[in-house]
């Protein structure tokens, strides 16, 4: 990879970063707990954002940071009160304003001009000082140098092709050489513009007794004969400046260094690079040429220098262990092999343990109880591996505040998000999958749950409604709570809505659970009764779906007037799957437990032909029955109802179906291993793994076969109450 | 001999880009995340030009120049600070806190190594 595009990816990495630490700081800000060093982090973010966005080209960017960082700097150095409403508001939203052009810049896509425009100005408005910020003309900021400090007449044309003389007279200051600036190199750098021809004026330097080892006591008449501008000598002097007497004027042609200096006190001019010779041999310099603090007096150095070098051993070694760090960076490919392996090894290792059962040995031998030891060091090496993998849920939650404050301000409603257990860890993959899911039913919250300000204190609320979001490990599961504090589910609506969309009959008598899971059917949502907010053509159903995909579930509890709280659950990690074992001929499959509603034993009478296929009567309704081993061409002909047993398991957008398979031989946590990646792609299949006993079972794509034998829709869609575990 | 050059800076994307752009010019390299890290990197090393920033975490520029210019091993070595910023102000005080030059971010690479030969003997 080019390697500029390489630190381009480090860019926007870093960016992410920056962006949460600056929305974190300014909300502890507003909340009035931020001390100056959170303000600091807060300013850097923004200021490091342009410094690398100036070097990329990213102009856009560099202009909003830069307004941003005019005000910021302001708040810094406590010219501005960092009002919460009229400034900080305004800051978190240029904040998001900020987002939106980082990702823009990586992404491509357009960003809202009048909004960046809005939020400039806003910001602007908040610190008049940012309104003088030159956000307009982006010369200064993106292309660099700064104007040099004198602007001095250039020569014209003709003069400049030819070379004109100048006048140039140095005297360095004591400062100069304390910041490690060196005459010698200036007059070096003067050399490379032109000609030059050089007078050393000595007359200052006192007897050596009453020198300053570190005094500056020697200064230079120049002339140089350059066709560069003056202002290229200028720049020459540019680190200099003020740390030395300077003069620079043209001087009339044909006029020579001898004639314009004193004679009287000037040594004869010198061979300029006999000069940088003797300053670039440092302390072989003759004794006339002091020209530099450190090669005058050595001895006094060298004394100085002493009880610092004495001290320098001992605090070497503290320096070398605290410049490694204690996190580095893992290319993912190689945690996944190591997941991969670590997974063989679990399986390998229930093998062992299966072949010395079968051999006869007791399990309290020395045998028996080394593979005891090795089970556990194989759990212990798993779930150590699973948690590289893992990251804090924290980089999608801290998307929900500008969210919550988005929605807040389309919909006019007070909105408090209050985020708990952000430092709980979840699978990499899981997390990245979860900020859609989360964000639709963040929306949802507020656009649909909260009531307006007005209608709060009606009911006698605070008009600031809470949201709340929150994580934590449950029982081997990650578990995310988003719960409002407003009006509840309207279940009249809900199943008024059900029933004009024929969702539901008009006579179906349903709990209250069965009606607040009515939100989760396809079609119940759709853009007439969804603002722009919430829509987006995305509904509940679509949020299950995904929940589904990661092997979650989704429940939803609501109480009229109190609030709805959703309740997602996770597996902590997709390397390993809860799966049903079941026989399907000769063969032995697994069936992901979380699309399984319930098992049962069918009755022969309970299953009715329907044209080419056959539907079973489950309860009330009737769902399709589909043989599994035949659909796969294990077997051609029908299994019997009697002869199987019945996984009811929902699928895709809560489509039920009947799987009938010969038996069922347990349920077990297996290793999930990619068909694709070793093998290719198999209509029904969605992975594979290793049981115990060393034999290969393929994991059963339950979407793909329900898809694959629709012949019809179930004869009612029944909420799916049972997911509310 | 080639030079070595110690970079200080908190950016990770900032210590990439001067990284590359001092290997190419063929300078070797030494890096610190901040001031502090920068006077811990200074304990055992001895570059020959020092390249820092100013807005750091821990310990700024200004505090980490300081730093170097009152260790009697290290104040002769020239630093050149970075900045974003071409106002006069921030290069005055630079200047104050002991810096030898300043290179205006975002750099350019040619300028960059310019201005480290122009400070370095």
């Amino acid at each position: 990879m080019d390697p500029m595009e390489a630190i381009k990816i480090t860019f926007f990495q870093e960016c992410e970063e920056q962006l949460a630490e600056l929305e974190s700081g300014l909300l502890l800000m507003e909340a009035g707990e931020a001390d100056g060093e959170v303000i600091n982090a807060v300013f850097r973010a923004v200021h490091s954002i342009k410094g690398g966005a100036g070097a990329f080209g990213l102009d856009d960017l560099v202009r909003f940071a830069h307004v941003f960082e005019t005000a910021l700097d302001e708040v810094r150095t406590g010219r501005l009160a960092p009002d919460p409403q009229t400034v900080l508001k305004p800051m978190l939203r240029a904040a998001d304003v900020l987002a939106d052009l980082v990702r823009v810049a990586r992404d491509g896509g357009t960003v809202d001009e009048a909004r960046v425009l809005q939020i400039a100005e806003e910001l602007k408005l908040a610190s008049p000082v940012a309104a003088e910020a030159p956000g307009e003309d982006m010369s200064e900021i993106v292309f660099g140098f700064a104007p040099p400090p004198f602007l001095g007449d250039e020569p014209d044309g003709i003069a400049a092709m030819i070379g004109v003389p100048w006048a140039i007279h140095f005297k360095p200051k004591a400062e100069l050489y304390a910041n490690a600036n060196e005459a010698g190199l200036i007059l070096r750098e003067l050399g490379h513009l032109g000609e030059i021809a050089l007078t050393l004026d000595t007359t200052a330097l006192p007897p050596l007794e009453s020198m300053d080892p570190e005094g500056a006591y020697l200064a230079w008449d120049i002339v140089l004969t350059t066709e560069r501008a003056e202002s290229d000598i200028h720049d020459v002097f540019e680190f200099v400046d003020g740390d030395c007497e300077l003069s620079i004027e043209a001087k009339i042609a044909g006029d020579r260094p001898s004639e314009s200096a004193d004679p009287t006190s000037v040594e004869p001019p010198l061979d300029v690079m006999a000069l940088i010779r003797r300053v670039q041999g440092g302390a072989e310099s003759a004794p006339e040429m002091p020209a530099s603090p450190e090669v005058a007096p050595p001895v006094i150095v060298a004394q100085a220098a002493e009880p610092a070098a004495a001290k320098a051993p001992a605090r070497a070694e503290s320096a070398v262990s605290s410049a490694g760090g204690s996190t580095i960076r893992v290319d993912l490919d190689r945690v996944d092999r190591l997941i991969d392996l670590v997974g063989e090894l679990v399986i390998n290792q229930a093998m062992l343990s299966q072949r010395v059962m079968e051999a006869g040995i007791a399990g309290a031998s020395a045998i028996g109880m080394g593979l005891d030891e090795l089970e556990q060091l194989s759990r212990e090496i798993q779930d150590s591996v699973m948690a590289i993998r893992a990251q804090p849920v924290k980089s999608v939650f801290q998307r929900m505040p500008r969210l919550a404050r988005e929605v807040a301000a389309m919909t006019g409603k007070q909105v408090r998000l209050v985020t708990d257990g952000e430092g709980t860890e979840v699978d990499k993959t899981v997390i990245e999958r979860l900020a859609d899911p989360l964000t639709h039913m963040i929306r949802n919250a507020i656009d649909h749950g909260l009531e307006t300000p007005a209608d709060r204190i009606a009911s006698g609320k605070h008009p600031e409604g809470v949201v709340r979001l929150s994580a934590g490990h449950r029982s081997g599961r990650i578990v995310i709570e988003i719960s409002d504090d407003g009006a509840g589910i309207n279940r009249a609506k809900v199943r008024e809505i059900a029933i004009k969309k024929g969702l539901i009959a008009a006579e179906t008598i349903l709990s209250e659970e069965e009606i607040d899971n009515l939100i989760f059917l396809p079609g119940f949502s759709t853009a007439a009764e969804v603002s722009d907010i919430s829509g987006r053509g995305v509904g509940m159903d679509v949020v299950k779906r995904s929940i589904q995909a990661l092997g979650g579930r989704i429940s939803i509890s609501s109480r009229p007037g109190k609030g709805s709280t959703f309740v997602l659950s996770l597996p902590l990690t997709l390397a390993v799957l809860d799966g049903m074992v079941v026989s399907l001929g000769e063969q032995t499959m697994v069936v992901p437990l979380t699309s399984i509603v319930e098992t049962l034993q069918p009755k022969a009478a309970a299953v009715h032909a329907l044209g080419d296929s056959r539907v079973i009567a489950v309860r009330d309704t009737f769902v399709p029955l589909i043989d599994v081993g035949q659909i796969l061409g294990y077997r051609a002909e029908m299994l019997k109802p009697g002869d199987g047993v019945v996984l009811l398991i929902e699928a895709d957008g809560g489509a039920r179906a009947a799987l009938l398979v010969e038996a069922i031989q347990g349920q077990r946590q297996v290793v999930i291993k990619s068909l694709e990646a070793n093998y290719r792609h198999v209509p029904g299949i969605a992975a594979a793994t290793i049981l115990g006993d060393g034999r290969v079972a393929l994991i059963l794509d339950v979407d793909a076969v329900v898809a694959v034998s629709r012949t019809g829709e179930p004869t009612s869609l029944e909420p799916q109450f049972q997911m509310m575990a | 001999m080639s030079m070595t050059i110690l970079t200080v800076d908190d950016s990770r994307t900032m210590r990439d880009m001067l990284r590359l752009a001092l290997v190419q010019a063929g300078f070797d390299v030494l890096q610190a995340e901040d001031g502090v890290h920068g006077l811990e990197v200074l304990d055992i090393e001895r570059p020959d030009v020092i390249v820092t920033d100013i807005n750091m975490p821990r310990m700024d520029g200004f505090g980490f120049i300081e730093g170097v210019r009152s260790d009697d091993r290290h104040r002769a070595i020239p630093i050149l600070v970075l900045t974003t910023e071409s106002d006069d102000d921030k290069k005055a005080r630079a200047r104050r806190a002991g810096a030898t030059g300043w290179i205006v971010k975002p750099f350019d690479p040619v300028k960059l190594v310019d201005a480290i030969r122009r400070v370095a003997a």
